[in-house]
């Protein structure tokens, strides 16, 4: 009996990672791509997106709900950029300065943010969509306005022939595989592994926030943020000042997503001005998702699966579906489609056991919290939602 | 003023009311250093307000305070919140649970409170980037665990515990402080086991000899005879006795202090036995049910239709996780047949549909929705469930709230429900009523089938045969097949026609009501008499 339900448990706690996987592994043979194409792109991927990702868990630990920090973080990031690009300072040290203009940004939207959803308690996600289109509107008031007329940008070349606001896209030559490529630039050969080129510089760079995070839930702070995300009344009583702590995680994971924007950017060197930010944070979601978080539990190894697994949905599928349908142009749709889709799915997993409980409560009966019963509730249901 | 050294606490004619209702009427008294003042009173007497006033709860401050003044140490109390209680050195245990769910035991006692290793940033960061010292916590944990004498292990999720362990998780939290000096359980013992409360009990005495004062509430009136040094007896907001264990009192005394009339139990049972042995309303056949601290083992009992059916047996031998597992609350498995229809198990809404009903013995959240009123509550689920009080205007359905307001008043009057009306929110209401409210919606909702686990739970000593009565003449009146679980034997011995006696996660007998006593200690402790196992 317990052997049983133990599988049962462990199937339905992962049913997002595993419906995915299943989705992926019937995709490939119609992809007709080789294994170690993708091999090589899951390995730039990964090296690009996980940092972005992480940035995501620790709001999460709060229960601030996913993917608004995360758009702020990257539009502070996307006018540190511009900056950069605009003075001409390349290479690693046009990433450090990016990095450095972008911090007191991201600190003045994860304030602004933090704030505003400290006043939304309850309903963060809604809240942090509405906002996420406000602080856009904001952005771009700066950015297509204010850049170039009361900012001023030197090269024109950024501009827009009207002689203000930035271009739709600007390239980032100046730091364009600045981490990726470092270790191949000093050696002077590529660095890889049976013909796969490694970003080394990158990877340590994610595995070294790998390591801050791992060690931050393990401080006070972090078990303070665990605290008020799972009970912020119980947290209040014991003293903790809610409050600020939701606004020093919103704090974090802004800075961090910044940083984990310009990582990703000296990856693809090709910058969207206007709707980076919004895709990259859908995105960085989906990501978490597919890797099995949950609107309050996340992992670092959850992380690194869910980049792979969704990076490999990510390409298998338009291909697939184009081999498929026989159209090239839907591929671009496709992805979008899949990214939110995946995003609602996995909402509405998650959403199962929540309403399930809710209903309980209606019939009279207590919320038993504990993962394992909750889990265990779920079975009869089917498995595919509809 | 004088103070005598040896006195902690003092409150001076101190009172409360609630928009013009007084539910506190000039208390004094006080307590000194080590010493366990029991305090006890009927439901809705006004002891957990009294407790709140003392921690400073965020409901007192802000339905306008209260007045006379209470001293700590013989400085007056002027708390903004309950942290400035916590820090002065008062404790309190909630009658409502506050612990982390996902947290382990460990990180709930400690919370806050953590140890951590000192580390070169730490300054900087005011400590909060040091990291946890989880081996100190465990070992801190371990120790306050071992000094109330509970076999609980520190490194368990709350989420996974039984209700009873949670309680002591509760109470570890609030016995770590280092200067706890007045300590208060409000109903601690109302979720516990008879022997696990034993354990609190004990636990109380150690505590209280090292020099902590503690206000103990309870219900069950021998608990209070058996650790406490004195009493004092609410009776509607007004203090009516004050008494110390050398002036002596007995239960039926201090029943008669808190009521302010005789109370007499008699006994509820049926005269005449049911004639109905092979009418057989739900047949239960190797029924496994996965409940944390109450695993069922291997179930196999018939009820009979109409009967009232008693579930008893020792703390954690799987009596509790019966009801749990058939109504959908556990996870389950086995072969029930109702009706002699095949019955589907893990299900809460298909038990729903089949008018069964469940009053669940988790009295820290029956799923009560706190913030609506008294009618709502009781009303909401037989709305949802049989469609009643639904009327038709035009074409659309609406709700009858006349209906449901006037049903609700029937429940108020029978089982007196204290409460200013039916429309008062059932936060509002004290615990023991809000109990009452839960039973009145399991009534509600019409059900063929009742389970009621631990009824009498925090219920009062004179409302105690009220419900018990209000049971029996469900099953009686209304041919309502009711099985009804309870860790208190002599309460199922007065009501019930069977008994089954659960040991070890299965049926070790069932015995009629009025069996010696002998025969039912043998079954709970797992051995048969030759009689019983033929
Ligand atoms: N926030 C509130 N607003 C209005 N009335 C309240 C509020 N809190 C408590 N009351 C009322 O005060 C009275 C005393 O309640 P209290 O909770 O102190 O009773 P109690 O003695 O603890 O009872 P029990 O044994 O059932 O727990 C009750 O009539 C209750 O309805
Ligand atoms: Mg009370």
């Amino acid at each position: 009996m317990s052997k049983k339900l133990d599988f049962k448990v462990l199937f339905m706690k992962n049913i997002v990672p595993v419906i995915f996987l299943l989705m992926t592994a019937i995709m490939m043979p119609f992809s007709g791509y080789s294994g170690k194409f993708l091999v090589q792109e899951i390995v730039t991927r990964l090296g690009r997106d996980t940092f972005l990702v992480l940035a995501l868990l620790i709001p999460l630990m709060a229960g601030m709900g996913i993917n608004f920090g995360l758009g702020l973080g990257a539009m502070a990031s996307q006018i540190a950029l511009v900056f950069v690009t605009d003075w001409h300072v390349t290479g690693v040290s046009g990433v450090l300065l990016a990095m450095l203009i972008s911090t007191p940004i991201s600190l003045v939207f994860g304030l602004f943010g933090g704030y505003l959803l400290n006043n939304a308690k309850g309903r963060e996600m809604i809240t942090s969509y509405v906002l996420g289109f406000f602080m856009l509107g904001a952005y771009q008031i700066i950015v297509l306005f204010g850049m170039g007329s009361i900012i001023p940008i030197g090269d024109e070349g950024l501009l827009l022939s009207r002689g203000f606001g930035i271009r739709n896209t600007i390239m980032l030559d100046g730091v364009a595989g600045s981490f990726d490529t470092l270790l191949d630039r000093l050696f002077g050969f590529r660095v890889q592994i049976a013909d796969i080129g490694i970003p080394v510089v990158t990877i340590l760079v994610v595995a070294l926030l790998c390591l801050l995070t791992w060690w931050f839930r393990r401080t006070k702070l972090g078990q303070e943020i665990r605290a008020v995300g799972q009970d912020m009344g119980v947290s209040a009583a014991s003293g903790i000042n809610v409050s600020r702590t939701r606004i020093i995680s919103m704090l974090i994971s802004t800075v961090l997503a910044g940083y984990g924007y310009i990582v990703f950017m000296q990856n693809v060197s090709v910058m969207p001005v206007y709707t980076g930010a919004n895709t990259v944070a859908t995105y960085a979601a989906a990501a978490l998702l597919v890797g099995g978080a949950t609107a309050s539990k996340a992992g670092i190894p959850g992380v690194i699966f869910g980049v792979a697994l969704f990076h490999l949905l990510f390409i298998v599928t338009p291909m697939a579906a184009n081999r498929i349908f026989g159209a090239a142009e839907v591929a671009e749709y496709f992805r979008l489609f899949i990214s939110y889709s995946i995003i609602a799915l996995a909402l509405v997993l998650n959403g199962w056991n929540a309403k399930k409980e809710k209903d309980r409560a209606l019939f009279g009966h207590r919320n038993r919290g504990g993962d394992r019963i909750n889990t265990a509730d779920a079975q009869p249901e089917p498995a595919t939602p509809k | 003023m004088h103070t005598d050294n040896q006195e902690v606490l003092r409150f001076e004619n101190v009172g409360k009311s609630f928009f013009g209702n007084q539910v506190l009427k000039d208390i004094s008294f006080s307590l000194e250093k080590g010493k366990i003042l029991g305090l006890v009173g009927e439901n809705g007497a006004g002891k957990s307000t009294m407790m709140k006033i003392l921690f400073s709860m965020d409901d007192i401050r802000e339905t306008g305070g209260y007045e006379g003044a209470i001293y700590l140490d013989g400085v007056r109390l002027d708390f903004n919140n309950p942290m400035d209680a916590i820090n002065a050195g008062v404790g309190m245990v909630h009658q409502e649970f506050s612990l982390i769910p996902g947290f382990t035991a460990t990180e709930n006692i400690l919370l806050n409170r953590e140890f951590t290793k000192r580390s070169v940033i730490s300054k900087a960061f005011r400590g909060k980037l040091d990291t946890l010292d989880r081996r100190r916590m465990h070992l801190s944990a371990q120790e306050v665990i071992e000094l109330l004498g509970v076999n609980l292990d520190p490194d368990m999720f709350v989420s996974n515990m039984p209700v009873g362990h949670k309680q002591f998780v509760e109470i570890s939290r609030e016995v770590n402080r280092e200067n706890v000096k007045v300590l208060i359980f409000d109903e601690p013992t109302a979720v516990l086991t008879e022997s696990e409360a034993q354990v609190l009990l004990h636990a109380l005495r150690t505590l209280a000899d090292r020099g902590v004062a503690i206000i103990f509430i309870s219900h069950r009136l021998q608990e209070i005879i058996d650790v406490c040094d004195s009493v004092i007896v609410l009776r509607d907001g007004e203090l009516v006795k004050d008494v110390r264990k050398e002036e002596g009192y007995s239960v039926v005394q201090l029943a008669k202090w808190m009521v302010g009339r005789d109370v007499e139990s008699k006994s509820a049972r049926r005269e005449k036995g049911l004639d109905n042995a092979d009418d057989i309303v739900m047949d239960i056949r190797n029924l496994w049910v996965n409940m944390a601290g109450e695993l069922v083992d291997d179930v196999n009992l018939s009820i009979r239709r109409g009967e009232f059916l008693g579930v008893g047996g020792l703390a954690g031998q799987g009596k509790l996780g019966i009801p749990n597992g058939i109504m959908g609350l556990a996870e389950a498995g086995g072969t029930v047949l109702y009706d002699g229809k095949p019955f589907a198990l893990n299900s809460p809404k298909a038990a729903l549909d089949l008018k069964l009903a469940f009053v669940s013995e988790d009295r820290r959240g029956f799923g009560l929705l706190l913030d609506e009123p008294v009618y709502w509550n009781v009303t909401f689920s037989s709305m949802q469930v049989l469609n009643k009080y639904l009327k038709r205007y035009l074409g659309v359905r609406l709700r009858d709230d006349k209906e449901m307001r006037e049903t609700t008043r029937e429940y108020i009057n029978s089982l007196e429900i204290r409460c200013v009306s039916e429309k008062q929110k059932v936060r509002e209401l004290s615990g023991g009523n809000q109990q009452k409210v839960c039973l009145a919606r399991a009534f509600d909702l019409e059900p063929e089938l009742l389970f009621v686990s631990e009824p009498t739970r925090g219920i009062d000593i004179g409302a105690k045969s009220l419900v018990l009565q209000a049971l029996k003449s469900y099953n009686e009146d209304k041919g309502v097949t009711i099985v009804m679980v309870s860790s208190e034997l002599e309460e199922l011995r007065s009501i019930c026609d069977r008994i089954a006696i659960i040991c070890d996660g299965k049926v070790a007998g069932i015995l009629s009501a009025d069996e010696d006593s002998e025969k039912f200690g043998l079954l709970m402790s797992g051995l048969r008499s030759d009689k019983e196992s033929a």
